[in-house]
């Protein structure tokens, strides 16, 4: 049998950031049906979905909206029914403009009746399959489709599934309340992925933060019967920003290294988000693809911070608006957390799969930090989780020295923002090495 | 609604500036500074301010004449001013206090590119332009409390100098009086105490990791005791905990990270004591330190970190 660590390994680096984890302590609300919902074909990493139905065509809950036979997509299904108002480019964050399907609710919620529990899955095949009939991308953030993931390739021996709760960036709560409300659909999520894949050590990875997550969820591993030999366990993990990033994840659970350009599997570990398992689970038990999220609602600008589940598409403003409203005039939106989140133009934008929060804040917390000289204080260096020299990517950018760069393995860079968040003289340090990387890029392609 | 600020993340900062770490800085000289007025007498407390001074005038007329941004207030004149001040004898004359300052920030600093830009560490430089320029007020030591001595009455050895010229067996160094500092020797050479307490300070505030000056200090002990010198007497004596605590780590010029910091404070430490034992100068704290600053950048070079998980390079260029 393997080993179980009893505490988390050593790793490098990472921020003190201050938690706010304001909103653990309630449960989730539901969004009553929203009026219209903007679905943006492009929810995920890979290429874009094409749409499938048309202007004025009636769609049910759980309907194919969008597909794509490319590997790298997953399809998008109706998160309301009601009638297609449309089909038109949406800008999303990040500038790409994407084509989004516009469906005005009836307000009944009704489920598509072709919709039926899938029969059981016993192959890995059968498993990635219906990841991506679900439409499931990774939920923590990346949006990177999940029937990817699965797809383990034969060579690669994965022996380690670790179920990512650590849920470290400030303010965000949704997987805590998805361990709190759900525990035992994750655990069923868990035991199935575990079977097919069989695999022999699955760890639950939760950040020390959360002593009633880890409270919950050992209760509930600890189950004689699903588990006889005892091979799904709970890891408490230092409460330190990032241990929730996949390769510091990987290296706290099982002390390995993730090569620059490698991925968990070479290493021998999956990592699943824990609304990923437990979102598995209920698709097995139900058929019904993906369209509801759970999103954290915080933010100094927020009047009633809250979770509360929504059709994926709902226009951010209609979910604040159930939240109170503005308590403040907001100056800046994020869409995820402060640390990586995407800060956005408008509220008129809708969530998307991947979103785990949206937070709002007011003209403090949005003040801009004053940016002097660097002082070589090697702070950005010392918090670097992925061992890289921030300070002198930032230079090798401004002098666009793509070989320097590249020697400076800028692409092992995961944007975590511990640099920045670090740096006395308030360096946009996250922000030359996106614009680093893109040198690279443009590079790599002449 | 107003337009949203649209920024890149991260979108928190941590709470640290520049003029905190500063200001931290400060602090953690204030026991060396308290240390020489009460040894010294006011005499001391006259120096520090003229140096202080200067740095601060010093610092914006030049960012005025460079019509670069105001810098005085991030706080690093003020700290090169009270190390440069540590670094003088009490009976030095004040102009030359103010030419060292000038030096220090004018040419060293600010032609450099201001903060962060300056490859050697600037107080000390001006220390060894100072000691080149005027090689005799440079090294009038006075005692430990004779509050009236001039530059021209007669000057006390320095224990180090004292180890050199007289070397008498029976002359055995008191570590009570070198660790308390009532002896002859710069403002801040004296008082190892006053500076293990500032040191110690700035290592708990997070604002020096403790590499340097444990790597410096041990490596000192152990080559001294090597060469069969006395290593107690050399930790304590001269500029060595000034230098291994509040010079060699100076963020501008010295290494960034662990690795290449480790190289530096052995460098720093074997060249001391290569310099007190074979020099024709007693004190070696202050030029290791700014040999070891120049040839900073070329220890970055060799001694790299190693990104997260990559496989570790094969030497390809052989032994050479
Ligand atoms: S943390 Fe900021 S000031 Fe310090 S070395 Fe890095 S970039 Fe420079
Ligand atoms: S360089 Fe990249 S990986 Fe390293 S701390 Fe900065 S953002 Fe994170």
């Amino acid at each position: 049998m393997q080993e179980f660590p009893k505490h988390p390994f050593r790793t490098h680096g990472g921020a003190p950031v201050p938690h706010h984890k304001n909103t653990w302590n309630a449960p989730s609300a539901v969004l009553p049906p929203p009026e219209r919902v903007i679905i943006p074909m492009q929810q995920h990493i890979g290429a874009p979905c094409k749409p499938t139905v048309k202007k004025g065509d009636h769609v049910y809950v759980g309907q194919v909206v969008g597909d794509n036979d490319a590997f790298v997509c997953a399809p998008i299904h109706a998160s309301v029914s009601g009638t297609v108002n449309s089909i038109t480019k949406v800008l999303l964050t990040g500038g790409q403009m994407t084509e989004a399907v516009i469906i005005d609710s009836d307000g009944q919620m009704e489920p598509d009746p072709s919709i039926a529990p899938p029969p059981p899955i016993k192959s890995k095949k059968e498993l990635a399959d219906a990841a991506r009939k679900a439409g499931l991308v990774g939920l923590g953030g990346a949006g990177f489709p999940a029937h990817v993931k699965l797809n383990v390739p034969d060579g690669k021996n994965i022996d380690t599934l670790i179920i990512n709760v650590a849920e470290c960036e400030p303010y965000v709560t949704s997987d805590h309340r998805e361990a709190l409300e759900n525990g035992k659909n994750v655990l069923d999520g868990i035991y199935k992925v575990k079977e097919i894949l069989d695999v022999h050590r699955v760890l639950i990875a939760v950040e020390d933060n959360k002593p009633d997550v880890i409270q919950k969820l050992t209760e509930i591993a600890d189950d004689p019967q699903k588990d006889p030999k005892d091979e799904v366990r709970v890891l408490a993990l230092k409460s330190r920003y990032p241990q929730g990033a996949e390769k510091v994840l990987v290296q706290a659970c099982t002390g390995r290294k993730v090569a620059p350009g490698q991925l968990p599997a070479d290493v021998g570990c999956l990592v699943m988000n824990i609304a990923s398992v437990s979102f598995l689970a209920s698709f097995m038990r139900t058929g019904m693809p993906l369209t509801l999220k759970r999103v954290t609602i915080d933010g100094s600008a927020i009047k009633n911070p809250q979770n509360v589940i929504v059709p994926i598409g709902t226009p951010i403003k209609d979910v604040v608006e159930f939240c109170g409203g503005y308590k403040s005039e907001p100056r800046k939106i994020l869409m995820g957390g402060p640390m990586m989140g995407i800060a956005i133009t408008s509220d008129e934008l809708p969530i998307l799969k991947q979103n785990n929060a949206i937070l709002a804040f007011d003209a403090r917390e949005a003040q801009q930090y004053e940016t002097t000289a660097c002082i070589r204080c090697g702070r950005c260096v010392a918090a670097c989780p992925m061992e890289l020299m921030p300070t002198k990517l930032e230079k090798a950018t401004e002098k666009k020295d793509v070989e320097a760069l590249q020697e400076l393995d800028i692409m092992t860079c995961m944007e975590c923002g511990c640099c920045a968040f670090s740096c006395p003289a308030g360096r946009r340090l996250v922000q030359a090495i996106r614009l680093g990387k893109s040198y690279v890029r443009k590079a790599g392609k002449k | 609604m107003e337009k949203l600020i649209v920024s890149s993340s991260p979108h928190f900062n941590g709470k640290k500036t520049t003029q905190n770490i500063m200001l931290d800085v400060i602090i953690g000289l204030t026991p060396a500074m308290i240390a020489s007025v009460i040894i010294f007498g006011i005499r001391a407390a006259v120096v520090i301010i003229t140096c202080i001074a200067s740095c601060v005038l010093s610092e914006y007329i030049s960012r005025r004449v460079m019509k670069r941004p105001q810098t005085v207030g991030d706080l690093s004149c003020v700290v090169t001013g009270i190390l440069l001040a540590l670094n003088l004898p009490v009976t030095i004359n004040p102009l030359m206090a103010v030419f060292g300052s000038v030096a220090a920030i004018v040419v060293i600093k600010q032609m450099f590119g201001g903060i962060g830009q300056n490859f050697v560490n600037p107080a000390l430089t001006a220390r060894i332009i100072l000691m080149n320029s005027f090689p005799a007020p440079m090294t009038h030591w006075t005692a430990a409390f004779d509050y009236s001595a001039t530059a021209d009455a007669v000057t006390t050895a320095t224990p180090l100098s004292g180890m050199m010229y007289v070397n008498s067996p029976n002359s055995a160094p008191d570590y009570w009086q070198l660790f308390l500092g009532t002896h002859g020797g710069c403002l801040g050479e004296t008082c190892a105490l006053a500076i293990i307490i500032g040191g110690v300070y700035l290592i708990i505030r997070k604002v020096i990791s403790p590499v340097i000056p444990v790597t410096y200090l041990a490596t000192v002990a152990v080559f001294s005791a090597l060469l069969g010198r006395d290593p107690l007497f050399d930790l304590l004596a001269g500029g060595l905990m000034l230098g291994a605590f509040f010079m060699a780590t100076d963020y501008t010029t010295s290494p960034l990270y662990f690795r290449a910091r480790i190289v530096f404070a052995i460098g720093c430490g074997v060249l001391t004591i290569l310099i007190r034992e074979f020099g024709s100068l007693p004190e070696g704290v202050s030029y290791s330190i700014v040999l070891m600053n120049i040839i900073t950048p070329l220890i970055e070079r060799y001694v790299k970190p190693r990104a997260f998980g990559k496989p570790k390079e094969k030497k390809g260029k052989g032994a050479a």
